[in-house]
């Protein structure tokens, strides 16, 4: 794996770690931020995975030149332009996964399969979904995985505390930059968009979300022209890192790479 | 030293386990629960009373300012209770502390406000112009963090032009694009009402109060200790853009009651106190927090502090005690008028503040004894602060329709 630093054709910096081999796939990340996990190295196996940095999340300024998603899917146009990939593979997961599906909406030729995990980007009324932001203590832990092992691990700290106020600013910015194109309600009229997603989506949630609930998946399902979708019994919000054999089984069928 | 009488226009009546059973005094309180409508036509009419009554005694200013869908204060839009006070009194300056810019779409409806407002007054308006609370301006306003800050400046500097500008113009900003702006009226004040800011420690309102030679004024709970620190903050910003330490660029927000002797001072108050401590800045640490709220300078400097240095926060129940409020922590003032004299010109020379936003309604205090409170202050000790300062500079930041008010001993000596 390696970090590529480049700026855009529009002047945006750029910072994408890389990894593996095969054909192009473009991992954008939730509001956590972007790491290297156990998720992205099994990508990595079959395919040579980018996963860029969400824009804003070390400098805000970059944000006053986003304004929305459409701004947002030129950056990952540019983006693909400057790493001279034509079409990929697009997998996102919670806020990346609403990025993933209208970067797909606005540029269809350039996502070859398109894969959701607990995406944002639609609402219901009757299932509001948290604000990161706004979330009671008690909750917070509960939205982000239905795994203990695998929460504590995504909340847990640097152990040089020298090292812990450059990682809370950072964890800060990132929500901030998240926050930035989803506040205060996630729905952004993707559902009016999705008809254009025409290529093959796979549609993948975590059974028991606490954060963005199962029934979403539906959602997506019922609006997408061509997709499949597939929930992962004892799952929460992460399912890619909380089962990640059982989504890789998935994943490797759907991307014809079993 | 100018005391203006503020008012947090807060609920006086929240039940006794209201901090065990809500999460949060800000944003969620339920209002069909917990806010009686009659109950608040009644505080209304106390407020304004109590600001007007204020104002007969010879305060030098009165004011409120902008809050949502709380428990803590509610006067929501501030201009209402200015236009009250622009009629109902004659001499003070009227401090509106202030619009909560980010909200107003289009913010060319401040500029007509506050020009409606010096109108009426004829010139004694303090325009404040603060960025919001997170609470406010995200929660309960639904204004996206990142961009609060951009649509404060640019809200700043369409409303400064519409004041100033000598013919129609258009502006084409990022947030509000107008193809004429051309205000009826304008502010009597030239070039255009005193603007103060109020922050709670962002190093950004420092540098924007330097710029422009506004005024600062640091809106905290913590009592002069507490602010020691960030106020010295402020004076080195003052400092480095080669301006002079006249105290009357900065303001700063105390707690004051007053009572015959110290004694009474802790029986009439303390409960109000810990009504105050412990319900109205009840507001929960995930709504005073907000991602995006704060700059990345901003954020890191806090976190090198060890914390967001967060005003609205409830502190220790286990501190709310008359030694911890009143002698150690100096949170609160309050005691006997000599008492009260000593801490505020202490206050004055320790932070060198020109301008004192006096908090005399505490909590769930009621209306009498607010009035005596406020009595004994005009009276006893009003007269002995209000010339700090007055012989040594000049208060550039004051409305220039305002007078200084004959308190009511002078008016009997002159009789």
């Amino acid at each position: 794996m390696k970090t590529i630093q480049l700026t855009l054709a529009s002047g945006l910096p750029a910072d994408v770690l890389a990894g593996g081999s095969g054909p192009a796939l473009l991992y954008l990340h939730n509001h956590l931020g972007r790491t290297w996990d156990a998720f992205l190295d099994a990508l990595a196996g079959t395919h040579t995975v980018y996963a860029p940095r969400h824009p804003g999340s070390d400098e805000p300024d970059e944000l006053l030149a986003l304004d929305g998603f459409a701004d947002l899917a030129l950056y990952y146009d540019d983006l693909l332009n400057a790493l001279d990939v034509d079409t990929a593979v697009v997998v996102g997961h919670g806020f990346g996964g609403m990025a993933a599906a209208e970067f797909a909406a606005h540029c269809p030729a350039r996502v070859s399969r398109l894969v959701l995990i607990d995406s944002l980007g639609l609402w219901l009324d009757d299932t509001p979904i948290d604000d990161i932001s706004g979330v009671p203590p008690e909750r917070a832990a509960s939205i982000l995985s239905g795994s203990p092992t695998v929460t504590e691990a995504l909340l847990a700290q640097p152990e040089d505390p020298a090292a812990i106020p450059d990682f809370m600013v950072g964890r800060f910015l990132t929500q901030a930059a998240v926050s930035h194109f989803i506040w205060p309600i996630p729905d952004r009229d993707l559902r009016r968009r999705l008809y254009r997603i025409t290529m093959p989506t796979l549609v993948l949630w975590g059974e028991d979300d606490q954060y963005v609930p199962v029934c979403y998946a539906r959602e997506f399902g019922d609006g997408l022209p061509d997709a499949r979708i597939e929930r992962i019994p004892g799952a929460g919000h992460m399912p890619q890192l909380e089962k990640t054999d059982e989504v890789m089984t998935v994943l490797a069928d759907f991307l014809g790479t079993v | 030293m100018k005391s203006i009488w503020f008012h947090l226009q807060g609920y006086r009546d929240l039940p006794a386990d209201f901090e065990d059973r809500y999460e949060s005094v800000w944003v969620t309180p339920p209002t069909d629960e917990l806010c009686d409508p009659q109950k608040v036509h009644q505080y209304l009419n106390w407020n304004l009373d109590e600001l007007d009554y204020a104002a007969s005694l010879g305060f030098d200013g009165v004011g409120t300012n902008e809050h949502h869908q709380n428990g803590y204060g509610f006067p929501v839009s501030p201009n209402q209770t200015g236009y009250y006070l622009a009629k109902s009194t004659t001499d003070q300056a009227i401090v509106i502390l202030g619009n909560t810019l980010p909200l107003y779409n289009p913010p060319i409806r401040v500029a007509e406000e506050i020009a409606y407002m010096d109108c009426l007054s004829n010139g004694r308006v303090v325009s404040g112009m603060p960025v919001g609370t997170p609470m406010d301006v995200t929660h309960c306003y639904g204004i996206t963090p990142t961009t609060v800050r951009p649509r404060y400046f640019e809200a700043h500097d369409l409303i400064t032009k519409a004041w100033t500008a000598e013919k129609e113009f258009h502006f084409n900003g990022k947030y509000t694009k107008l193809r004429h702006v051309n205000i009826w009226p304008k502010p009597i004040q030239k070039p255009h009402p005193p603007i103060w800011l109020a922050g709670g420690g962002s190093i950004e309102t420092w540098e924007f109060a330097a710029q422009n030679d506004y005024l600062y004024s640091y809106l905290s709970f913590g009592g002069r200790l507490a602010a020691q620190k960030l106020m010295d903050g402020f004076w080195e910003v003052v400092d480095a853009h080669g301006l002079d330490r006249n105290p009357y660029r900065a303001g700063f927000a105390q707690i004051v009651c007053v009572a015959e002797t110290d004694a009474e001072a802790e029986k009439l108050y303390l409960e109000h106190m810990r009504y105050f401590y412990k319900k109205s800045l009840h507001v929960a640490r995930h709504y005073a927090a907000v991602a995006g709220y704060n700059t990345k300078a901003s954020l890191q400097a806090a976190m090198s502090r060890g914390g967001a240095g967060n005003p609205f926060e409830a502190i220790d129940p286990g501190s709310i005690t008359w030694s911890e409020l009143v002698d150690k922590t100096k949170r609160v003032v309050a005691g006997s008028p000599a008492t009260v004299i000593d801490h505020l010109k202490e206050l004055a020379r320790d932070l060198n503040v020109g301008q004192l936003i006096l908090l005399m309604h505490v909590g769930s205090m009621d209306h009498e004894l607010t009035k005596y409170s406020t009595r004994l202050y005009a009276e006893e000790v009003l007269p002995h602060i209000r010339d700090i300062w007055s012989d040594q500079w000049e208060d550039h930041w004051w409305p220039s329709g305002a007078r200084r008010p004959v308190l009511p001993g002078e008016a009997v000596a002159a009789g």
